[in-house]
């Protein structure tokens, strides 16, 4: 192990218990200055409890934590609550987006701490400063933006920035690339080794080992709270990461074919977006197709998903199964069109209700006899969904709240499963979701398609659409800018596309 | 049932004070007519528990208690209509009223406050202009269509206490819309539209209609109301009949556990929210103290209402985070 770096932060033997039950336990670990930490492991497998240890935001039931003072030496601290972490130089950006929605940017970076003259808030400085910030995270805009008016990945580099601006030792990032496009990603892990050369310990959480491999100088990984190993940098490969993650080995999935005569189920015809001004889009899906958006963040994927579902209002024509798609999400969602939302907190959940409130929503009314709850038949198919997806803990009385991201987005898709739609429409479907929950939610919309449901779905991942798409439609600023076939797609052709490559160009670009 | 737990342990305390502590609270004719009173509230308080699982607000209901109530005997008095024709078209009225507060805010989007603030203006001043702002009554007539809300009904093994006809309605009314919270799709979809309106509309819940019937039966709920409550006192002035009522409904339904984030609510807690504060009143008055004092009792017992709800509400989340992490 390195030695040259100066330990910031050491976990002894911290573990952690929540009412009798062990979410950590014996953890150790070193957090040094100038060396990035990656800490991967399967939803539920302690991370973000570790994080909240190491951020002040929960207390260790047992183990201690050291802090170096100035002089480098370690002394044991308790860290009770953010306040005190923040004094400790560690600072944590959380993967939910914390903005005030009403806040401009730079009043969000200096929230709580605003530079003030006189006692009145010295807002050209606090714009200043924060425009310094801004820039160290790539981000262009003016401070004085207000932050709900932000695309969800600028959200997130905002957050960064303020973190950053607190001058911190430690800088702890929860999934911060779990909103980003590739691009923005590529910038983040730059500013990470920035950061890193600059003698700042980086330490974050990710699902995607590509970034871990990428950046990290050692990665931690756990399962069912433990440790399960400690990797620095060029002892490993993927391989060894994920089998200690999952215990086991993740088979890649195998190709399928669509029946080139399949009927055609869903047709969208000069579709337009009722609220931006965008070029009209026209594409159809063959039942039992998988259909994968690409693009850039903005590039009118999430609006195309929207349209179709009848959530936002749009012009031009959606047919489904030859018949005009009108009305409402409550009239198409009759039909059989479903959508999975993007941001599944704010459109896809109710975070206080039980998992079997969450799951049986959307067909409650179909199982009800004269419009009365069938109360017996409703937890019978929701514990079969709650089975069929494989969600962690199976309880259906459980609050969504208390799940995981990857079992609160099996309960988002497990909500379409009873009702077998003709549409299946998923936007960022395994965003947050770990590797394992991935895989499971993939099988699950490849059955769908099976079945005979027209699949679209819209990821920033590369290789999500990639491994899940039959065929790709790339779009770029609005508009369709090429479609490629699953078995000609490279990431090279998807990305030329995506950034407005020309589609001819691409194909020399694919053979080069 | 679980919601409505804390606003029983508050009823009873209160009402154990009032046995011990208030003259005269234990008379038939006392207790009677705070049955009486509770069961008229109640009618009112219900309807604006519905419109408070959407998350939404309904200050109009006195307004509309007034502008019901003055109708009734205004058209059978002075315009010599029969019941059979003012009952409907009052109801209808009332539904009417409804009916646009809910097209306004599902459709033009503005804030139920806001909607129904002018509402509460609104028909007030309708009612008071329609009538020269002259007391309207019964002269006496009616006895009969009256007794819907006088008539007493003898218990066997009690002599002085009889029950209020008026508890039928109140209870026909809070086991129909507890029925409908609690076991129909549409009220599942009401407390889902409460909980995450956007969710509820990717999941395919008719949010805006949903929500527009929860406004046409809070009004015709207080329409209805109104209708009672003149029955019961068979004249009254349009200058201040149903002044606060809209306060005294929505300050029951909270204190009976209706979130005002919206998608909770217990239509026993909300009963009891009602009772408790028309024993409240009753004993103030009982009690001798002046009776100006009331609404700072009412805000008083309110404001230590929602603040132990709230540090209860904390205290569970606080344990659910626990849980959740360790999850």
């Amino acid at each position: 192990m390195q030695t040259d770096h100066p330990v910031f932060l050491r976990v002894r033997g911290v573990g952690r218990r929540y009412a009798g039950v062990t979410a950590l336990a014996a953890i150790d670990a070193d957090v040094r200055g100038g060396e990035v930490l990656a800490i991967v492991g399967e939803n539920g497998a302690g991370k973000s409890t570790l994080l909240k240890i190491l951020s002040g935001v929960v207390q260790p039931s047992e183990g201690t934590l050291e802090v170096a003072d100035a002089g480098g030496a370690l002394g044991e601290v308790e860290l009770d609550g953010v306040r005190d972490a923040t004094r400790a130089g560690i600072a944590l950006v959380h993967q939910e987006l914390n903005l005030a929605e009403n806040l401009d940017v730079a009043g969000s970076i200096y929230l709580g701490r605003e530079p003030s003259r006189f006692g009145l808030l010295d807002r050209r400085r606090m714009r200043d400063d924060a425009r310094r910030w801004l820039a160290r995270v790539g981000l262009e805009i003016d401070p004085g933006t207000l932050c709900g008016t932000l695309p969800i990945a600028q959200r997130q580099l905002v957050e960064i920035a303020k973190a950053l601006s607190t001058e911190s030792r430690v800088l702890i990032l929860d999934e911060p690339t779990s909103s980003l496009t590739t691009r923005e990603t590529d910038r983040l892990l730059e500013i990470m080794d920035e950061l890193r050369r600059a003698g700042v310990a980086v330490v974050f959480v990710s699902h995607h080992l590509d970034e871990v491999m990428k950046i990290a100088d050692r990665v931690i990984v756990l399962r069912d709270g433990r440790k399960t190993g400690e990797l620095v940098r060029g002892e490993y490969d993927r391989a060894m990461i994920e089998r200690l993650m999952v215990g086991r080995d993740i088979a890649a999935s195998e190709r399928r074919e669509v029946a080139a005569n399949a009927a055609v189920r869903l047709e969208v015809a000069s579709l337009t977006s009722a609220h931006r001004r965008r070029r009209p889009v026209s594409f159809a899906v063959r039942a039992g197709e998988i259909v994968g958006l690409a693009g850039l963040v903005g590039a009118g994927r999430t609006e195309i998903l929207e349209a179709i579902a009848g959530v936002t209002a749009h012009g031009g024509e959606v047919r489904l199964d030859g018949r005009a798609l009108s009305g409402d999400a409550s009239t198409r969602v009759r039909r059989g069109v479903a959508i999975v939302p993007e941001d599944r907190a704010r459109n896809g959940l109710f975070l206080e209700n039980p998992v079997a409130m969450n799951m049986s929503l959307a067909w409650i009314d179909r199982t009800s006899r004269a419009r009365f709850v069938d109360q017996r038949g409703e937890t019978g198919l929701v514990a079969r969904m709650v089975a069929r997806m494989q969600l962690r803990p199976p309880q259906p009385a459980r609050r969504v709240q208390t799940l995981s991201g990857g079992n609160q987005q099996k309960a988002v898709i497990g909500r379409w499963l009873a009702v077998n739609p003709s549409v299946l429409l998923l936007d960022e479907p395994t965003r947050g979701v770990d590797v394992g929950a991935r895989a499971e939610i993939h099988a699950e919309v490849r059955r769908l398609a099976e079945a005979g449901s027209a699949v679209v779905f819209a990821s920033s991942e590369m290789e999500e659409v990639l491994l899940l798409a039959d065929r790709i439609i790339v779009m770029h600023d609005g508009a369709i800018a090429g479609e490629l076939a699953a078995h000609e797609a490279t990431e090279v052709a998807i990305m030329h596309l995506a950034t407005g490559g020309a589609a001819h160009a691409h194909q020399t670009g694919t053979h080069a | 049932m679980k919601r409505a737990l804390g606003i029983i342990g508050i009823f009873l305390a209160i009402l154990v004070f009032s046995i011990f502590f208030a003259e005269n609270f234990t008379t038939g004719i006392n207790l009677m007519q705070l049955t009486n009173r509770t069961a008229l509230y109640s009618v009112l308080a219900l309807g604006a528990a519905l419109v408070i699982v959407t998350g939404g607000i309904d200050l109009s209901i006195g307004s509309v208690v007034c502008l019901a109530g003055i109708m009734t005997p205004w058209l059978l008095i002075e315009h010599e209509w029969t019941p059979w024709q003012v009952i409907p078209t009052v109801l209808a009225m009332s539904a009417f009223i409804g009916l646009c507060h809910g097209l306004l805010i599902t459709r033009l989007k503005l804030q139920p406050f806001l909607v129904t603030l002018c509402g509460l203006l609104l028909y007030r001043g309708i009612a008071r202009w329609m009538t020269g702002d002259q007391s309207q009554g019964f002269m006496g007539e009616y006895g009969d269509v009256r007794a819907i809300a006088l008539a007493k009904f003898s218990i066997p093994g009690l002599t002085d206490y009889r029950l209020p006809a008026t508890v039928i309605p109140a209870l026909v009314l809070a086991i129909l819309i507890g029925l409908f919270l609690s076991r129909t799709v549409w009220g599942r979809w009401l407390l889902a539209t409460g909980r995450n309106e956007s969710a509820a509309r990717y999941s395919g819940v008719p949010t805006a209609w949903l929500v527009t019937g929860a406004y046409v039966a809070c009004s015709l709920l207080a329409g209805f109301g109104g209708m009672l409550f003149i029955f019961d006192i068979g004249s009254a002035q349009p200058s201040d009949f149903g002044n606060f009522y809209e306060l005294y409904a929505i300050a029951a339904a909270v204190l009976g556990g209706c979130s005002l984030r919206g998608g909770e609510a217990s239509v026993v807690g909300v009963l009891f929210g009602v009772a408790t504060l028309r024993v409240l009143q009753n004993t103030i008055t009982l009690a001798g103290y002046s009776s100006q004092i009331e609404f700072a009792v009412v805000g008083g017992v309110l404001l230590l209402g929602v603040a132990a709800d709230e540090l209860i509400r904390r205290y569970a989340a606080r344990r659910l985070e626990r849980a959740g992490a360790a999850a």
